[in-house]
């Protein structure tokens, strides 16, 4: 019994969760929101010209992201945040000035962009070669064609895994808390750990998982919703077949 | 006045494979060319060179005699005189009938969007889908696709419209449809080439038959002297298999 209360004291203090509830909610939720949808945005949009990048035929065009994608997808994200989040400012190189969460962007923006670009580069490669043909043949240039017919069709087929790789995002933003991030700037687990080392009691690190899982949860049901809805084919979805997205198979560029 | 259409010497390689071994033609202005010939004898890849989606190996392509290897000729520009309808029909899945069409006037042609709309309704109403306008290519029959697709290259005012076995995909109580729109621009006096198994068609609308075979170009000649007085054993032999 006495084991049992030591459990639920340690993991689920209702005082300590109450007095951690409020930090959780207006500072924790609302900076990891920010910061792995700012990241999203920013790999999605370097993603894309990578992506493009990489289905060039021409070699000099494809290195350059190759290399990108290898280097970024073979590095521990931790290892990528502390180098550019701690490393660059501490070289001197501070394009945000002290505005930690930028340079905590820009390091989760720089690891989405190399998973993304496969992503993508996947979803544009599925796109039949005869709608290029099509567009090309009224007159649209390469970059128009890509950008108005092939572009929106692959990222359609692949919003599964985007939206995936949105929630690994978001947890990934965990790993923020080795840049210090100060007081207003913090997420969610950096505000739980803090209370944890301060008191020696886990119940905010418990509340603040429970706010993840309020993000992720509601995304992976709408990717296995996705999946569903484009296996089964209906119009507005996906158009023509997608790509073979379970979500726990083989992800093309996905991870975990 | 220059033909809409030459080809020169045209020759195209895929690796040691030789498709077009020497193509000469010319397609006047207003004239119907139908193209015959077996399976992989180089039908579709010369209509591709003639739209520019495939790159000679030798010889030339002129388009109302604009070389486009010539200096300072844009190829896209160069491409817009020339249209051209797939097989497989290629609608932007994405779009409505309606946006298929627009799209190409509004980026290509830069057109408003009033302007545009007009014109994708007008042509719509053409091939006879002006109550199709809203619908996704998805919820389209096959031949309905295909006249969407044949007003979205009629919208964009070619000199020249190729068709590549347009009716191949159809099932074969659509086909009539689409073969009735393309008889009607060949009345109209737009300057098309057409590769069709369609003998009816080729007999009826063409001013020439081309027949094709590994590369060259066999025989050519209006349809009626070219279906009744074959003069090579090839085309005869093709004719009987298809006929
Ligand atoms: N991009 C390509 N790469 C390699 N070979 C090709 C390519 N395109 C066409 N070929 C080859 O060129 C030959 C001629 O092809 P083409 O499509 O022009 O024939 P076709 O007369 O249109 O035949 P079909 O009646 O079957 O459509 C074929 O042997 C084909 O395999
Ligand atoms: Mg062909």
């Amino acid at each position: 019994m006495e084991r049992f209360a030591r459990l639920a004291d340690t993991f689920f203090d209702l005082e300590v969760m109450r007095r951690a509830f409020a930090d959780l909610l207006t500072e924790g939720l609302v900076n990891t929101i920010y910061i792995s949808a700012s990241a999203m945005l920013f790999g999605l949009a370097g993603g894309l010209v990578f992506a493009l990048m990489a289905i060039s035929r021409r070699w000099w065009i494809r290195l350059p992201a190759r290399a990108y994608v290898d280097l970024f997808r073979g590095l521990p994200a931790i290892l990528v945040i502390l180098l550019v989040g701690l490393g660059l400012p501490t070289a001197g190189i501070r394009p945000f000035g002290r505005y930690t969460p930028a340079y905590a962007i820009l390091a989760l923006s720089i690891i989405a962009a190399a998973y993304i670009t496969e992503i993508l580069r996947a979803g544009i490669q599925s796109v039949e070669k005869g709608q290029m043909e099509a567009a090309r043949s009224l007159g649209m240039t390469y970059l128009q064609a890509m950008w108005l017919v092939i572009v929106p069709q692959g990222v359609r087929r692949v919003l599964p895994p985007l939206t995936n790789e949105f929630i690994i995002l978001t947890k990934d933003s965990s790993l923020l808390f080795v840049l210090g991030l100060s007081l207003g700037e913090r997420e969610l687990y950096r505000i739980g750990q803090q209370v944890a080392s301060r008191t020696g009691n886990y119940s905010a690190v418990m509340l603040a998982g429970l706010f993840y899982l309020l993000i992720t949860i509601p995304l992976t049901r709408l990717v296995n919703y996705m999946d569903t809805r484009m296996r089964e084919g209906k119009p507005g979805a996906g158009e023509e077949e997608p790509l073979e997205l379970d979500p726990s198979a083989s992800v093309p560029g996905g991870r975990r | 006045m220059a033909p809409r259409v030459a080809l020169r010497g045209l020759r195209k390689s895929f690796g040691n494979l030789e498709v077009l071994r020497g193509i000469d033609l010319e397609v006047a202005e207003g004239e119907v060319i139908c193209v015959l010939g077996p399976s992989g004898s180089g039908k579709s890849t010369m209509l591709r060179c003639i739209n520019f989606l495939e790159e000679p190996t030798a010889g030339s392509v002129e388009i109302d005699g604009i070389d486009p290897s010539a200096k300072g000729v844009n190829i896209d520009r160069l491409r817009q005189r020339v249209g051209m309808v797939f097989q497989q029909f290629n609608l932007f899945p994405h779009k409505t009938a309606l946006a298929n069409i627009t799209l190409p006037l509004r980026r290509v042609k830069k057109l408003s969007r009033r302007e545009a709309v007009e014109v994708a309704q007008a042509r719509l109403a053409d091939v006879g889908l002006a109550n199709k306008a809203n619908a996704r290519p998805i919820q389209l029959s096959g031949g309905q696709q295909q006249r969407v697709a044949i007003a979205r290259a009629l919208a964009l005012e070619p000199d020249v419209l190729l068709f590549d076995e347009v009716t191949s995909a159809l099932d074969p109580e659509l086909v009539k449809d689409v073969l009735d729109v393309m008889k009607r621009l060949a009345s109209g006096g737009m300057t098309m080439v057409v590769v069709t198994h369609e003998m009816g068609f080729a007999r009826e609308a063409a001013d020439r038959v081309v027949f094709m075979d590994e590369g060259v170009i066999v025989e050519e000649a209006p349809p009626r002297e070219l279906f009744e007085r074959p003069r090579s054993q090839r085309l005869r032999d093709f004719l009987d298999q298809v006929l």
